[in-house]
């Protein structure tokens, strides 16, 4: 497949009456979805947790927890290394093997041929998986064996376990990707980042078929200690399942989880040819910064205002298109207000919500394409999951934020956000085939 | 330790480390042609051996092992010598 130039994909999206019209041959869509969350090992387990409003959070009981102020975690709720070979994971970080175990499940959803037949040329095949923090559980463990036992007993397989770009590396690897492969590092916004990268190296021509996605898996005394010194997490330990409560007055800070999604993107002309059913087109992606603060958010959510209408004019939709936002709201008492504020800015008062992270906890590189996989069902279903603990919205948010049960709703377009330590701003727009 | 003791504590290792099935470890497989141990895997074999038998296998002597039958033999040597 050559290059598609902007102005062949921008081309046509609208019908005489300015509606959005049905998917062109020359759209972006999403043909294949993978994940391994604390709500489920795969995609459909997830989506029904978030429908049920489950919490994937629970008390860490472990003797080390004892003296950390936040003793909550969202792990995933099946052991990644069950779904790998023994030797295969024992020579990948967690995040790898969380990226491997989503990478083919996304794989296998597109209903892709093996690389090589059917059309699908390992040098035309890129993968882009972002983390924030990347093999910091090899680190640390080995670490500890430095220190116990000495320099010669550390595993030679340590380097390439803890390198930030393991996990798009483990999947290329896995799957025998030979074109670009890419890791963007961008905190919590690592995942949303793979994406908007994913949807570039379509548009320039330099692959085929992407894979793109997030991961982390980075639950440790040490990562959850400098989290809690940042004051960043919520520390209602006695309500583990009641801790990550976005949008809500109380709130006090976010849950840490871990956990990958993955999506397979391509030419919808492409996915035709093959006779893939996509689940939505991927219309733009915006990306800013906040050139504000290293860690805290502009409160006036100006950088991330300008990603939702960046994103917006990539994929030529108007604001009024847009009913709903996926938004990365952590349950920070600052995070949540400003993205509010850029949210109303960008959009207006009328898309209505859900915050994720209530039910999953955060991910952090892993948020924004297991959140992206959620609003791509929301635009395809029609359905809008339930916010959690959302018991008593937080006035300054002023925003229809769905609560209790699903909504369903006509979602003919929608956005999804993640923002990430370092003033990282990006928003994903989707809209319906 | 006689030499097939030592063998099948070997291949224990080669199927731990490297997922080598117990029964294609045999003398004249050759590591990286026949049962595709790359060399980070061979560092760690080296290090599991030496947990195992008690023998170190130094870098200069571990290039040098390129079949299973040639890890066995030093180990025993080794082990004889001391």
């Amino acid at each position: 497949m050559t290059a598609k130039s902007a102005a062949v994909f921008r081309a046509g999206r609208r019908d005489d009456a300015g509606r959005l019209t049905r998917a062109r041959r020359d759209d972006i869509v999403v043909t294949g979805l993978g994940a391994s969350t604390p709500l489920g090992g795969d995609v459909a387990s997830t989506w029904a947790g978030l429908l049920d409003g489950r919490s994937g959070a629970s008390a860490i009981g472990a003797g080390w927890a004892r003296d950390l102020p936040a003793r909550i975690a969202a792990r995933v709720a099946v052991e990644p290394d069950t779904a790998l070979e023994r030797v295969a994971a024992r020579r990948l970080d967690r995040c790898q093997q969380l990226a491997v175990v989503a990478g083919r499940q996304a794989w296998t959803d597109a209903r892709l041929p093996r690389v090589g037949e059917g059309g699908i040329e390992a040098e035309r095949l890129a993968v882009v998986i972002g983390s924030g923090i990347g093999g910091v559980l090899t680190l640390l463990g080995q670490h500890d064996v430095l220190i116990e036992r000495g320099s010669r007993w550390v595993s030679p397989h340590m380097v390439p376990m803890l390198l930030p770009n393991g996990p798009a590396a483990a999947v290329a690897l896995d799957l025998g990707a030979r074109a670009a492969v890419h890791t963007p590092v961008s905190a919590c916004a690592s995942g949303a980042e793979a994406l908007a990268l994913g949807l570039d190296l379509l548009r320039s021509g330099r692959a085929d078929v992407v894979l793109a996605g997030g991961v982390d898996a980075a639950i440790h005394p040490v990562t959850l200690a400098g989290f809690a010194q940042m004051r960043a997490l919520s520390t209602r330990n006695d309500e583990p399942a009641a801790a990550s409560r976005p949008f809500d007055k109380s709130r006090d800070g976010f849950v840490m989880g871990e956990g990958a999604g993955v999506l397979a993107l391509e030419w919808a002309s492409a996915a035709a040819v093959r006779g893939a059913t996509p689940y939505a087109v991927f219309a733009g992606a915006g990306v800013t910064a906040d050139g504000h603060h290293i860690t805290a958010p502009d409160p006036n959510g100006t950088g991330a205002a300008r990603a939702i209408t960046l994103a917006l004019r990539d994929g030529d939709l108007s604001p009024q298109d847009v009913r709903h936002v996926n938004a990365h709201a952590t349950s920070t008492p600052a995070g949540d207000v400003a993205e509010a504020k850029a949210i109303r800015s960008a959009i207006g008062d009328h898309p209505v919500l859900t915050a994720p992270k209530s039910a999953l906890g955060h991910l952090l590189g892993g948020a924004g394409a297991v959140e992206a996989i959620a609003t791509v069902l929301t635009v395809r279903d029609d359905v809008v999951p339930p916010t959690r603990n959302l018991d008593d919205p937080d006035d300054a948010v002023g925003l229809d934020v769905v609560r209790m049960s699903p909504r369903r709703m006509a979602v003919p377009a929608a956005v999804n956000n993640a923002f990430g330590f370092g003033g990282h701003n990006v928003a994903l727009a989707f809209h319906k085939l | 330790m006689f030499t097939k003791d030592i063998h099948a504590d070997f291949a224990d290792i080669l199927y731990e480390v490297a997922g080598v099935d117990p029964a294609d470890a045999a003398p004249e497989k050759s590591f990286t042609e026949d049962l595709g141990v790359d060399s980070l895997s061979m560092v760690e074999i080296a290090l599991a051996a030496e947990e195992r038998f008690g023998v170190k296998i130094p870098d200069g002597e571990l290039t040098g092992l390129r079949t299973v039958g040639n890890a066995v033999d030093y180990i025993e040597k080794v082990l004889a010598a001391a």
